[in-house]
């Protein structure tokens, strides 16, 4: 438990700094719900630059796989169809609600947005009452 | 000549990696993990708290430093959200976020990552991810006419 507590601690850091880069360099935050769903249309001069950031989170799991595979291993017991359902509704609930983990969850809160930390306390305690339903629903 | 246009594209590949590396090392690509922290109750697993407690401080603190400054490094003006406003949309979809997370046990970035390392669950979901932000798009330009 204390490594884990650890791993958390330093890799998250890790994501802070990166933020905190975008920031510096680009002047915007880093949202990954936002900029993927940029990649959806094509607007001139905003584009590039989600296409690099997307294909970094990417090719940092490729690199990440082959050396480190036990960081992907899933040991749930969601089925594909579930996963799929999932998918959908981040997708969709993402973009109506302009962010995710990183956003609102990391971004946002680190400058108090008053959006943001509506929105990270509404999907944590969601979050939170949909997985212990679930576990007495589907058993885990 | 190199523009910052250029810049930003390399700035934002590189973040993308670290960010990537950051994900791996804290756990947040383990959906086992994902669940054991949103699932209270016994057995409950508490680390995935910590990634937002090592991210926050580190990302706050340079954000008051930098946000007096006129300009980002490699672009001429701020793209950060200034709207404070609560919103219906701002509340739904992020609850709509929360139940998926539960139900799947990834986030848009984790999927990203997991799906570059081939895990078969993370291709699923990132697939069915631009699914969902497709219909968001359909569902817009409907609820508009």
């Amino acid at each position: 438990m204390m490594q884990s507590i650890l791993m958390a601690l330093a890799g998250g850091a890790l994501i802070g700094v990166a933020a905190s880069l975008m920031l510096l360099f680009n002047g915007r935050v880093t949202g990954i719900s936002g900029i993927t769903n940029g990649l959806l249309s094509y607007v001139k001069g905003d584009y590039l630059w989600r296409f690099a950031f997307v294909l970094g989170l990417i090719l940092g799991g490729v690199v990440l796989g082959a050396t480190h595979p036990e960081m992907f291993v899933n040991t749930t017991n969601r089925t594909s169809v579930m996963v799929a359902i999932a998918g959908v509704i981040v997708g969709f609930g993402t973009v109506l609600g302009s962010g995710c983990t990183s956003g609102h969850g990391v971004c946002g809160i680190s400058r108090l947005s008053p959006r943001s930390l509506i929105a990270t306390g509404v999907f944590m305690v969601v979050g939170m009452l949909a997985a212990t339903v679930l576990k007495f629903v589907i058993g885990a | 000549m190199f523009q910052h246009k250029h810049f930003q594209v390399i700035a934002a590949f590189s973040v993308g990696l670290i960010f990537s590396l950051g994900l791996g090392i804290s756990g947040m690509t383990q959906p086992q993990k994902v669940i054991g922290f949103l699932q209270l109750g016994e057995g409950w697993d508490p680390s995935l708290m910590f990634v937002m407690m090592g991210a926050i401080p580190v990302h706050a603190l340079v954000y008051y430093f930098v946000r007096g400054k006129k300009t980002p490094l490699f672009d001429s003006k701020w793209h950060v959200p200034t709207s404070r406003e609560i919103t219906k949309p701002l509340v739904i979809g992020s609850a709509l976020f929360g139940f998926g997370w539960a139900l799947g046990g990834f986030c848009p970035g984790p999927a990203l990552t997991s799906a570059g390392a081939g895990a078969p669950s993370a291709v699923i979901f990132v697939i069915f991810m631009f699914v969902g932000m497709i219909l968001r798009r359909v569902y817009q330009r409907f609820s508009k006419s």
